[in-house]
């Protein structure tokens, strides 16, 4: 939370007059129900020294007198009951002018926090977005992308609302609650000391039952959960449980859901609904005894009826301010919570420090990409990838061949140092990739990745991507990615909007728009990993030609499960569960590999359309 | 939006269901035309009308509650009444009566409002889980293709959030109402019982009571629509962006993206300013107003009083008003004002909620399957013989995806169907299993036309694997037994044994029991698919349809799911959809369609001689 905090620093000066504003509006409003009981005990009734205090009086009497004076202007004989009438409107008058310094005060002052609850969260969530951009992939999968997600959203909104809240609130209800009790304290301390006695009750009813019901809302969420599931496995599978005749059977799968959120819905709100209830009647029950002890007080003689009708005022006002202060706690509680992911995420240190030379000293040697006994894991335990190494020239073609999770995508992962490698070392031309800078090093690359990122956007901009690229870059792309011939076809053609991820085109045609993102930076290094699995092999067979022939001297990496796709390579490796088990070209693999072989003659072509 | 002050009633503190303030909570009532308007509440009523004596126990309690609360200040006013008298005056006989009332009064309130929430917790839980199992149950009954035009998020939405959304509105918002016009009329009768000519106050106070409410439901409340949609695309953005960070990072571009959020924020964050300045006055103002009215009220009730003490103003007059009406009076104008405020709130949400309840009947409107024929056949064991003949069908009418398909399956043939995407594949499948009907022509099973035979029958003569493998979050042998209810654990086995699974379940870590769920264990896709080939074991229909169901695998799990598919096929029918080769050229008959017709057909050695299309396609691979 301190992190948090930490960016109202910049407004301090702001916040302070704010919350002056605000403390001032409220003291004037806090005097109302003291001008009130001073227009019945001092003004209509006669006051008796012994009961109103001094002050009291002599206000009273300073306004009659100054009020007597002015009168007799006018009139010579004035009934005292018109002077007194006369006073009860002045005093009115300045009971509606408090109200309105009040109004006026208070919402100047809500206006200028909300103002300063925007710019905060506006910085903060910013500052969480590029934090949460710059993450390196192992820290992205630490936190995993959903979470991420909830942080920049929910978390934020969280801290937005709080920060606005307390700041009108945070002022507000101590100024209600303890300038309250002091204005009524110096009235009548014995019928202070009653609300006293009452608040702390609606205190712990509010926090027993808010320490009750939080638990509880979360496990409404779970059944919550439970129900949906049903419903969205039941919407995905439909034709199974057609074609299987399974409705009674998946009815009764969900009303077992269905009973169990019920019940807890249930349950939760019949406890939650006991706060309102409960703190109404505390509230009412400090009336009854304000009244009741009033009038022992009265009788005695030391308090006024003047002060029992303010102090049933203030008392509604008071216990409001208690609710409001019980309410900033549940609402701290929820923001530190939320402040805590947030900071947890802008204090990760940033992954993947850039390294010096003489720590990994550069290598004479050709240059391209170098795996020197390399070896990885993700979690420091079990090797995704082990004592890997090869090396391909510049220029060259690198196939990368294997089954699911035999490492092949994280070998490429490795060339960009999205990861660290555990040992060994991947050089680019001769230097090792911990040494150079991350910017420097991903402008080498131009990569398409498997289910790879598509925004909604236009195809111009996702070939584009932010770029200072052309609109003839990406036509010059889109053809070598044979994907210019179906943009052509579409009526806004390079300006059709895609939708997120791409579902409002075909497989392969997203395949092809990604290729052209990976072509259209005119990289040194080119990345097509499982890129073209989705292209049936004419298409297939002329993006490979038409990369060989428009980009020579681009040294290209493709991972393919299709024997076909990298058939031409100069380098093929063969990855089973992290280990190279074959390497060379085709016709070497054909002959030393047998499980190369194998996965040949069983896909005889593999795919055969789109 | 913010409830008014702090000075009022302690309401809505804990207890918001609703949660309107939450940006990230897009959806907004929209307003229905009257006409739908009074349909849909028209049914909400029968739905109501179900619960009419919890209903009426409500009203009962909330009348009841209301009146002892109200009730109160009158009390207090009395007490005050013979306080007044001064030091050693107290009639304290009055006073200890009418505190003890009060504090009876009080307690009975709050105890009959906790009744009161009660029965309509429990009533609200009736009329949502009704409405669910209702949902669900018709939903369930809808033809395929309502699932296959309808997004499952909507539906999802609509059986969680509508339905919430009505009942809150339903079981909350009717009664708030009642409530709210028992304690404004309540508080005004005895108010003009106290003093009637006080009441003159509430001609400067409510009119702008109403100009605020008026201003709060054409200003504000669209701008915080806007918040919420604003807030919407920020949160798509960052989803949206976050998925593509490492993509993003490999081309270097945060900065620019970052750019990208940066603007969005600032609009977001104008919006919710904009919302905000705006609704900064509402709390302020309903203090005020609360405010005007006390300063009003002691103004003129003070001067009243003040006569009445002094003997001008008669007891009996109609001005005569003494301390403790007074002291009433200001209490009573605070509740009589408490909901004229709330009522645009309400009123909002009676709406949205109407919104909600028209999208519910909506879907209890769409028309189910229809009925099997009353003459329909019960296939038992089929041969396995399928026919089409001149089959026509189009999922819309004006675009036809099948022109004129004819075709003879004889008994344990294996068909391949091959063709470009769109060509009419899958839906060959969804009209054998009558997932759709055909428009013209025939399908027939055995030679019965599939008209003729119930669905339950048609489609248990079918066992499908399908490319997306479909596992419910159940246990592994639920999933597998799923296929024919009553399956003993040793058929499961046996099924998994058969799909060479069975060593893969056996090591997870509860074995068979393990549950399938999105997170905890994982099971790659071809694992999921074995379990499906596993049940589809189980099953043992005639008939095998497997649509690209090897698609979504690497070709060494490939291998493995072959293996076990062969064994699937040995006796059966199959219709196979595939794109690998090695699937297809094994196949009895090969049929190749294109938009919607077959345009070759035969052995993969006779197509291969014949040169066509797929002898093109065959060779293309080695280009």
């Amino acid at each position: 939370m301190r992190r948090i905090l930490a960016y109202l620093g910049k407004y301090k000066g702001e916040i302070s007059v704010t919350l002056s504003v605000k403390a001032l509006a409220t003291l004037i409003e806090l005097a109302l129900p003291y001008i009130m009981g001073l227009i019945i005990d001092c003004v209509v009734g006669t006051p008796d020294p012994e009961t109103v205090s001094e002050l009291k009086i002599s206000i009273v009497n300073g306004i009659e007198a100054l009020l007597v004076k002015t009168m007799a202007r006018f009139s010579d004989s004035i009934p005292g009951t018109t002077v007194k009438t006369v006073e009860i409107v002045v005093w009115a008058l300045i009971m509606i002018i408090c109200a309105g310094l009040g109004v006026l005060g208070n919402v100047w002052a809500n206006r200028r926090t909300s103002l300063v609850a925007r710019n905060v969260s506006e910085d903060c969530r910013n500052d969480l977005f590029v934090r949460t951009m710059w993450l390196s992939p192992a820290q992205t999968d630490a936190f995993t992308v959903p979470s991420l997600e909830s942080r920049l959203t929910t978390d934020t909104y969280n801290i937005h609302s709080f920060i606005n809240t307390t700041q009108r609130m945070g002022i507000r209800a101590p100024v209600l609650l303890f300038g309250g009790l002091a204005i009524t304290a110096l009235q009548d301390w014995r019928l202070t000391l009653i609300m006293v006695a009452v608040l702390p009750l609606i205190f712990i009813a509010v926090f027993f039952l808010t320490a009750k019901g939080l638990p509880l809302y979360t496990r409404v969420q779970k059944a919550v959960d439970g129900m949906i599931r049903v419903v969205r496995e039941d919407a995905e599978g439909i034709r199974v449980i057609k074609a299987l005749s399974k409705k009674k059977y998946e009815f009764r799968r969900y009303d077992e859901e269905n009973v169990r959120l019920a019940a807890i819905e249930r349950k939760t709100n019949i406890l939650m609904s006991s706060a309102n209830p409960a703190m109404t009647f505390f509230m009412n029950l400090g009336l009854v005894a304000v009244v009741m002890l009033g009038a022992v007080f009265v009788n005695r003689g030391v308090s006024t009826s003047g002060n029992i009708i303010s102090f049933i005022q203030y008392f509604t006002m008071i216990s409001g301010a208690m609710m409001a202060v019980t309410r900033l706690f549940v609402m701290w509680s929820k923001a530190s919570a939320s402040a805590r992911r947030i900071t947890e995420v802008l204090e990760t240190k940033a992954g993947l420090p850039v390294a010096s030379e003489e720590e990994f000293p550069a290598r004479k040697e050709e240059s391209g990409i170098v795996f020197d006994d390399v070896s990885f894991s993700y979690t420091g335990k079990a090797n995704v990838l082990e004592n890997i190494s090869f090396s391909v020239k510049k220029g060259q073609k690198l196939g990368v061949i294997g089954a699911t999770g035999s490492g092949k995508t994280t070998l490429t992962a490795l060339m960009m140092r999205f990861y660290d490698v555990s040992r060994g070392s991947v050089r680019i031309d001769g230097r090792d990739v911990r040494t150079i800078p991350e910017e420097e090093l991903h402008s080498m690359f131009g990569v398409a990745m498997q289910n790879d990122f598509i925004a909604a956007d236009t195809i111009e901009e996702n070939i584009i991507f932010g770029r200072n690229l052309t609109h003839e870059d990406a036509v010059r792309a889109a053809k070598i990615a044979q994907a210019n011939e179906f943009i052509e076809t579409l009526d806004e053609k390079y300006q059709y909007s895609l939708t997120s991820k791409g579902t409002n085109v075909s497989g392969g045609q997203r395949q092809r728009i990604l290729i052209s993102r990976a072509i259209a930076g005119s990289p040194q290094i080119l990345i097509l990993d499982d890129s073209s699995s989705a292209l049936d092999y004419r298409t297939d067979s002329l993006l490979r030609r038409a990369i060989a022939e428009e980009m020579k001297g681009v040294t290209t990496v493709t991972v393919a499960q299709r024997v076909s796709s990298v058939m031409s390579s100069d380098v093929i490796i063969v990855l089973d569960e992290g280990k190279i088990i074959g390497l060379g070209t085709h016709e070497q693999l054909m002959e030393s590999c047998p499980v190369y072989r194998e996965i040949s003659d069983s896909q005889m072509g593999g795919a055969f359309l789109e | 939006m913010n409830k008014g002050g702090m000075g009022g009633m302690a309401g809505g503190i804990l207890s918001n269901p609703r949660q309107q303030n939450n940006p990230n909570n897009i959806k907004s009532g929209k307003k229905l035309d009257p006409k739908t308007r009074r349909r849909v509440l028209l049914r909400l009523g029968k739905y109501l009308f179900r619960y009419k004596w919890t209903l009426l126990l409500g009203f009962v309690l909330m009348l009841s509650s209301n009146i002892l609360g109200l009730w109160g200040p009158k009390l207090s006013g009395q007490a005050i009444n013979a306080i007044k008298f001064g030091r050693g005056a107290v009639d304290f006989d009055t006073v200890y009566a009418k505190v003890a009332l009060m504090a009876v009064c009080y307690l009975g309130s709050a105890l009959l409002s906790f009744a009161l929430a009660v029965t309509l917790v429990i009533l609200g839980k009736k009329i949502t889980y009704a409405l669910r199992r209702d949902l669900f149950n018709h939903l369930i009954t809808l033809p395929v293709g309502y699932f296959d035009t309808h997004q499952t998020g909507d539906i999802i939405s609509h059986i969680s959030y509508d339905v919430d959304t009505v009942n809150t509105s339903l079981s909350h918002d009717l009664l708030q109402i009642c409530a709210s016009i028992v304690t404004v009329f309540g508080s005004l009768y005895l108010m003009a019982t106290i003093s009637p000519l006080l009441l003159i106050v509430f001609a400067v106070t409510v009119p702008i009571s109403l100009l605020q409410t008026k201003n709060r439901t054409t200003k504000i409340r669209p701008l915080f629509r806007l918040r919420s949609q604003k807030f919407g695309e920020l949160n798509g953005y960052a989803e949206e962006m976050l998925s593509g960070q490492k993509t993003i990072r490999a081309y270097g571009r945060q900065n620019v993206i970052n750019g990208r959020f940066a603007d969005r924020n600032c609009d977001a964050c104008n919006a919710y300013y904009n919302a905000d300045y705006h609704g900064a006055t509402i709390g302020p103002s309903v203090n005020f107003i609360n405010n005007l009215s006390l300063s009003l009220i002691i103004m003129f009730g003070g001067i009243f009083y003040l006569y009445s003490q002094s003997g001008s103003i008669a007891p009996a007059s109609i001005l005569f008003i003494e301390l403790g009406d007074l002291s009433s009076f200001v209490q009573y104008s605070r509740k009589f004002s408490g909901p004229i405020n709330e009522f645009a709130n309400i009123l909002a949400d009676l709406q949205s909620a109407l919104s909600a309840a028209e999208r519910i009947f909506n879907i209890l409107d769409e028309e189910p399957e229809p009925k099997d024929d009353d003459d329909a056949e019960i296939v038992t064991k089929a041969d396995g013989r399928v026919d089409f003949e001149n089959v026509k069908f189009g999922y819309l009418p004006e675009k036809t995806i099948i022109q004129n398909l004819s075709l003879n399956v004889k008994k344990g043939q294996t068909i391949a169907i091959v063709g470009p995407t769109g060509a009419g594949k899958t839906t060959i499948i969804n009209l054998l299993m009558r997932f759709y009907d055909i428009n013209n022509g025939k399908i027939s099973l055995d030679g019965t036309d599939i008209r003729h035979i119930t669905r339950d029958s048609l489609r248990a003569s079918f066992t499908m694997v399908l490319q997306d493998t479909w596992l419910f979050g159940g246990t592994v042998a639920e999933n597998i037994a799923y296929g024919r209810e009553g399956a003993t654990m040793d058929e499961i086995v046996a099924a998994a044994k058969a799909a060479k699974i069975d060593g893969f379940i056996r090591s997870l870590p509860e074995g068979y029991n393990t549950v399938m769920t999105d997170n905890g264990v994982s099971i790659s896709k071809g694992q999921k698919q074995l379990i499906t080939i596993a049940r589809a074991m189980l099953a043992d229909s005639p008939i095998l349809i497997l649509d690209e169901a090897t698609s979504n695998v690497d070709s060494m799990t490939e291998q493995r799911i072959q293996e076990a598919m062969l064994k699937l096929m040995q006796g059966r029918t199959c219709f196979v959809i595939a794109h690998r080769l090695s699937t297809i050229q094994n196949a009895d008959l090969i049929l190749v369609v294109q938009k919607g017709n077959v345009t070759e057909s035969g052995t993969h050695n006779e197509l291969m001689r014949a040169g066509g299309f797929y002898a093109s396609l065959y060779n293309s691979q080695f280009s």
